[in-house]
């Protein structure tokens, strides 16, 4: 365990809090001027089975958890058992004494001290996380101001309850500030929502499905405040046909879904491809296939995601890594989408989606890329225009005087439907060339990450939720990482760029095939191995250190 | 306007004696006269399916979005919440919006959203060459059901009913002055409106002769009353002989799903930039 870091596991029962209770010691160590990072586990009901939170904060960047624990607070037996394993000895286990024994721990006497507020059985985190306080030697004034922001309701009595756990604990491992200015985390559904909204977004369409539903939940919990619209119809196939419509009709859209809802949606996908209506989907994969594990991760979905649709057509695809790349691509998919008239997919996973992050609230995108609208007095207007970029502009109804079709079939300029061979031709250069066009453009973007050593010779090759552990140990070991951001259409020369100089280079994903490796093999390169995981859970620090130096030896 | 400014320069084709000629005819009669009683004909927009039906976009001088099959009601909802104001026609078959796309029916209807969708119901698959269809009656003999279907049809008009439409009718395609009136009414209808068109398939499913002796016009006195509604939707079930009722079935007023979500105006840059900072904050 490196030294200035700190690692706690919250565990309990589903339906006990458990991740808000994660959020909040997140918070505390973010108002400690550390940066965080939290992976939440919880299986898929909705009361009972056990849940864990894992905090991890350190005074740089992280973006993975370590295997090891300094502090476990117990909310049961359970969480005790499956967890003391991890502890590092540098902090402590703290429970409730009526539910669990721990000797060497800090027990605190939940059931009494609530009793004594007359609080209810909720707010027995409040309890726990006043112990952590004082355990981790926070300052009770800086926990309070966090504690008053994150309890939405009952804060008083929340407080006080949290007051008296603080005072029934004992200090064992003080977490000192690091002076350096507090950041906001957030998950990276909500950094997605909010990079969409950045990106002008007005309405979002989605039916439920984890782990994506976060960004519904968020995006209509703030809708008043956005002024935006949030939509929850019948199906993912309704979903992502009345997006279309919203375009057709000027609306920017966007919606989101996991695997089993993207299958449902790619026949239509293919309709964004071929009417070259804009459309903005966020696919948070999850371990497949079918219904698979609902609440675990996996990045299965990168070579569905490029292929999903029948025919040929050019779409965007972004892999954020993170909470902070969630928000400014999701702006970028929507500016991009609105552009070229195509499908964009923000391709994230359940560990970003889910998981916390530290983030830059300055982090906001450039916005370059603008749509490119008709010159209202030309006559007669022609949806498919051909032109030189293969951007038709865009008209939306009503117009007077014109005509706006658009089809799902091979069309002529003007919409209507043919089986001309000429045409059909011309039609499909037309769209192959506004995928020239958003290669040239994503060039100029920084679609590939380099971190680590940036002149080591052997490199990390990574993508979406593992950009954050192979950075951390890019640095460690004096390897060079290679994070590609965008990988449709790919980024050929900003990856060459970013390859140069690397003479062999490993495969780090949460699949069981190397999907990303398989991807960049066309393109002439060819991973010496691949450290692959696929078991629903996230790469752990130790573990993947042991697996790279397995391999690198 | 002339009507016939409404038909495109795409050629035709549809087999001749085909009923899709006389609705299309009957939707370029009744927009004439909308947009001659001051309509913007900018505001129509045709949303259609796949199927023989789906032609009707390419030949008509109407804003369009040709859809896929089953899924024009989708489309059609989504271009309703961008911008209430048009007027939104969706143009169906039975197979494409009683099989592929059942569900948005039902849920179009549940919502009431303000759109119109006209179901050109032959009971047969054209495009696909004469395949059955959910309407199409016990033992029909289509290519893939050569000893003949084994499903009953289902009732179009009892499940739009159930699911809450709140105008449902039913016209017949060689009955063209009924159909005009019936799709106007359907038009000038604030709310979901349905009309079951029974249409003639002169190569796979002819029913000219058993249609012409039993149909008749329903009495409308009574549309309001759901328990007459329902009665009337009974009465033939698309499988056994009846009598076939032609007219306006079922007709109420209720609120319009998409008023319930108007559009609101957008945060200014500066707005925006305000509520990320306050949710920055919110989460330091």
């Amino acid at each position: 365990m490196a030294e200035g870091e700190i690692s706690v596991l919250v565990g309990g029962r589903a339906g006990e809090g458990i991740s808000s209770a994660g959020q909040i010691i997140a918070h505390l160590l973010g108002q400690a001027g550390y940066r965080v990072h939290m992976y939440l586990d919880y299986p898929s009901l909705i009361k009972g089975g056990h849940n864990f939170a894992i905090v991890r904060a350190a005074p740089g960047d992280v973006g993975a958890i370590r295997e090891k624990v300094d502090f476990i607070l117990a909310m049961n037996q359970e969480s005790v058992d499956l967890h003391a394993s991890r502890l590092t000895g540098r902090g402590a286990t703290i429970f409730d004494t009526g539910t669990a024994k721990v000797p060497g721990g800090i027990g605190i006497p939940v059931k009494e001290i609530l009793a004594a507020e007359k609080a209810p059985a909720v707010m027995a985190n409040s309890v726990v996380i006043g112990a952590f306080i004082r355990a981790a030697g926070i300052r009770w004034e800086l926990a309070e101001a966090v504690l008053k922001k994150n309890f939405p309701k009952g804060a008083d009595q929340n407080l006080r309850v949290a007051r008296r756990g603080f005072d029934a604990s004992e200090e064992r491992m003080v977490v000192q500030p690091t002076g350096k200015p507090a950041l906001p985390s957030m998950t990276g559904n909500e950094a997605t929502g909010i990079g969409l909204i950045e990106g002008d977004l007005e309405i979002y369409i989605a039916y439920p499905m984890s782990p994506a539903s976060n960004i519904l939940h968020f995006l209509a919990a703030t809708a008043g405040e956005t002024r935006i619209r949030v939509i929850q119809p019948e199906s993912e196939i309704a979903v992502i046909l009345m997006a279309l419509g919203c375009a057709y009709a000027g609306t920017r859209a966007a919606i989101g879904t996991s695997g089993g809802g993207f299958c449902l949606m790619t026949e239509a996908l293919g309709l964004a491809g071929i009417a070259e209506l804009p459309l903005v989907i966020v696919i948070g994969q999850r371990t497949g296939p079918s219904t698979g594990l609902a609440t675990y991760t996996a990045q299965a979905d990168l070579h569905f995601a490029l292929n999903a649709g029948q025919g040929e057509f050019c779409r965007l695809i972004v892999a954020p890594g993170d909470a902070d790349e969630s928000r400014a691509w999701s702006t970028v998919a929507m500016d991009l989408a609105w552009k070229y008239q195509l499908p964009a997919i923000i391709l994230s996973d359940r560990l970003v989606c889910e998981g916390v992050y530290s983030m830059d609230p300055a982090g906001v995108a450039a916005r370059k890329a603008q749509p490119v609208l008709a010159d209202a007095t030309l006559h007669p207007y022609d949806r498919y225009t051909l032109t030189e970029s293969g951007i038709s502009p865009m008209l939306f109804p009503p117009a007077k005087g014109e005509i706006i079709k658009v089809n799902s079939h091979v069309h002529d300029p003007d919409g209507i439907t043919t089986e001309n061979p000429i045409v059909t031709k011309a039609m499909a250069d037309k769209r192959m060339k506004k995928g020239e066009g958003l290669r040239n453009e994503i060039e100029g973007m920084d679609p590939v990450n380099v971190a680590g050593d940036k002149a080591a010779k052997t490199a990390l090759l990574c993508w979406g939720s593992t950009k954050g552990i192979c950075g951390e140990l890019g640095t460690l070991m004096d390897l060079r990482v290679v994070q590609p951001v965008v990988l449709s259409p790919f980024p050929e020369k900003a990856f060459a760029a970013a390859m140069n100089g690397v003479d062999r280079f490993y495969a780090v994903e949460t699949n069981e095939s190397g999907q990303l490796a398989r991807l960049v093999s066309q393109y002439g390169y060819r991973a010496a191995g691949k450290i692959l995981k696929y078991d629903g859970r996230p790469f752990t620090v130790e573990e993947l250190e042991a697996e790279i130096r397995k391999v690198i030896a | 306007m002339n009507p016939n400014d409404l038909i495109s320069r795409a050629k035709n084709l549809w087999c001749p004696g085909c009923g899709n000629f006389s609705i299309q005819h009957a939707i370029k009669d009744v927009v004439a006269g909308m947009v001659d009683g001051g309509y913007p004909l900018e505001n129509i927009v045709l949303v259609t399916g796949i199927g023989q039906h789906g032609k009707t976009f390419d030949f008509m001088n109407l804003n369009g979005f040709y859809a896929i099959h089953g899924r024009t009601i989708p489309v059609a909802t989504g271009i309703k919440l961008a911008n209430p104001d048009l007027k939104v026609i969706c143009v169906a078959g039975d197979g494409d919006c009683y099989a592929e796309g059942l569900d948005h029916l039902i849920f179009g209807a549940k919502r009431n959203v303000d759109i119109t969708v006209l179901v050109y119901d032959n009971r047969v698959y054209g495009l696909t060459t004469g395949q059955f269809t959910p309407t199409s009656p016990y033992g029909f003999r289509g290519r893939s059901t050569p000893e003949g279907d084994r499903e009953y049809p289902f009732n179009p008009l009892e499940l739009v009913l159930g699911a809450g439409a709140t105008f449902i009718a039913r016209a017949y395609s060689r009955q063209r002055d009924s159909l005009k009136r019936i799709i106007r009414e359907a038009l000038d209808h604030k709310g979901f409106s349905f009309v079951d068109i029974l249409q003639i398939c002169v190569t796979y499913n002819n029913m000219t002769e058993y249609y012409n002796a039993r149909v008749y016009d329903w009495d409308e006195k009574d549309v309001q009353d759901h328990d007459a509604a329902y009665r009337k939707a009974r009465e033939w079930d698309y499988n056994a002989d009846a009598r076939i009722g032609l007219g306006v079935m079922y007709r109420r007023s209720a609120p319009i799903w998409e008023q319930s979500y108007p559009a609101p105006e957008p945060l200014s840059a500066g707005e925006r930039t305000a509520w990320v900072k306050k949710v920055m904050d919110e989460r330091a």
